[in-house]
């Protein structure tokens, strides 16, 4: 049954990042360089009704807090940000959309899972000299949440309610996402663009 | 055609919904050391090895956890890996159904050539360590896009907003560095 799961989850989400344009690195590069942010407004678009719907159909009781899986905050979290991010905007791939972008056609992408897989085996072989210099040690109490969700595994930074607080949150992200201008760059059109009229 | 951002918006935020409201949230970077783990054992079978209680490996990183990564190598089809199969599939029909990726594009995005230019050796080398950063910096993140950035801020997660806070401090002036032309 999971496996099954799988297939359709895996595959709406490849049809979706194709759809949505994730997969394409000028898309990616045009939002990364300010100059089409149409990809971060749906991404923040996406982010938001998650949440209001996750958070929201817990409260209702009708999805499971124990599927919730919080990652652990560390130093590393954020140095391991900046190297993605770096590589995310010279290739236009994250791991996601470089395998989508792979499987519809573009090289590339192959050039790309291929330097990642190197990436990764690298990181596997660095993993007890990175584990030594103690960027992996939990900060702030490692795997919590921004407030404290009712019957959750995971602590809450805050003592706030959890739930309210992600529906809030996203409410948040949804108006940051209708208010984000398309350009943030006034003046330069978006990089390598053919001449379309604005929206 | 890309959808409407509005429209875009909700169909991802409502893919994440269903996967964590049916199994548990979206993450795709470990697949790449399952992989690496998948090969390994393929090239050295003594890299992962089953045990009375699980399975372990020589490398520490996919003994960790008990030999949760080691277990996934010696079992491909497992949810998460299974689930970037099949995304690269829904990817790869749904850009055939709208007609596909044109050839030129196919090596070199028009937003390179009008920066780099033509030469495809020099795209497939910037893509090659591209990749080769993101995927170590994932790792070293303990997720990627998908699981730090969407499923860990849709969650409120604290390690969502330091990834998130990390990945665009360092993408945004080097994507405004890098690509210059219009």
């Amino acid at each position: 049954m999971t496996i099954f799961l799988a297939l359709i989850l895996g595959a709406a989400f490849g049809a979706v990042l194709d759809r949505i344009g994730a997969t394409n690195p000028n898309v990616a590069i045009r939002m990364l360089n300010l100059t089409n942010l149409n990809l971060a407004k749906t991404i923040i678009l996406a982010i938001g009704v998650g949440s209001v719907l996750m958070f929201g159909g817990q409260m209702l009781g009708l999805v499971d807090v124990a599927h919730m899986s919080v990652k652990a905050a560390y130093a590393g979290v954020f140095v391991g940000g900046l190297l993605l991010g770096t590589g995310w905007a010279i290739a236009g791939y994250c791991p996601g959309t470089g395998v989508g972008a792979a499987a519809s056609g573009r090289k590339d992408a192959l050039f790309f899972i291929a330097g990642g897989l190197l990436g990764a085996a690298a990181y596997m072989v660095a993993y007890p000299s990175i584990k030594a210099t103690g960027l992996l040690n939990a900060i702030a109490g490692g795997k919590v949440t921004l407030g404290t969700i009712p019957g959750a595994k995971y602590e809450g930074l805050t003592a706030l309610p959890g739930d309210v607080l992600g529906i809030v949150l996203g409410l948040v992200f949804i108006a940051v996402a209708f208010l984000l201008p398309t350009n943030l760059r006034a003046g330069k059109a978006p990089a390598g663009a053919q001449a379309t009229p604005a929206e | 055609m890309t959808l409407d951002w509005r429209i875009g918006g909700v169909a991802l935020g409502l893919v994440f919904l269903l996967a964590v409201t049916l199994v548990k949230p979206i993450g795709v970077s470990t697949q790449f050391v399952i992989l690496d783990g998948i090969i390994g054992d393929a090239v050295n079978a003594e890299l992962v090895t089953k045990t009375e209680e699980g399975y372990t490996s020589t490398n520490a990183y996919l003994a960790k956890s008990n030999g949760k990564y080691a277990k996934n190598v010696a079992n491909p089809l497992n949810y998460s890996f299974v689930f970037v199969v099949a995304m690269a599939i829904g990817a790869a029909v749904s850009a055939k159904l709208r007609g596909g990726i044109d050839k030129a594009e196919r090596a070199v995005p028009e937003v390179w050539r009008a920066n780099f230019g033509d030469s495809a050796a020099k795209r497939y080398g910037a893509a090659f360590i591209g990749g080769f950063i993101v995927l170590f910096g994932a790792r070293l993140a303990g997720g990627c896009t998908s699981g730090h950035m969407m499923s860990g801020l849709m969650q409120t997660a604290l390690s969502g907003y330091i990834f998130t806070l990390g990945a665009f401090a360092a993408a945004i002036p080097t994507a405004i560095y890098m690509y210059r032309k219009g």
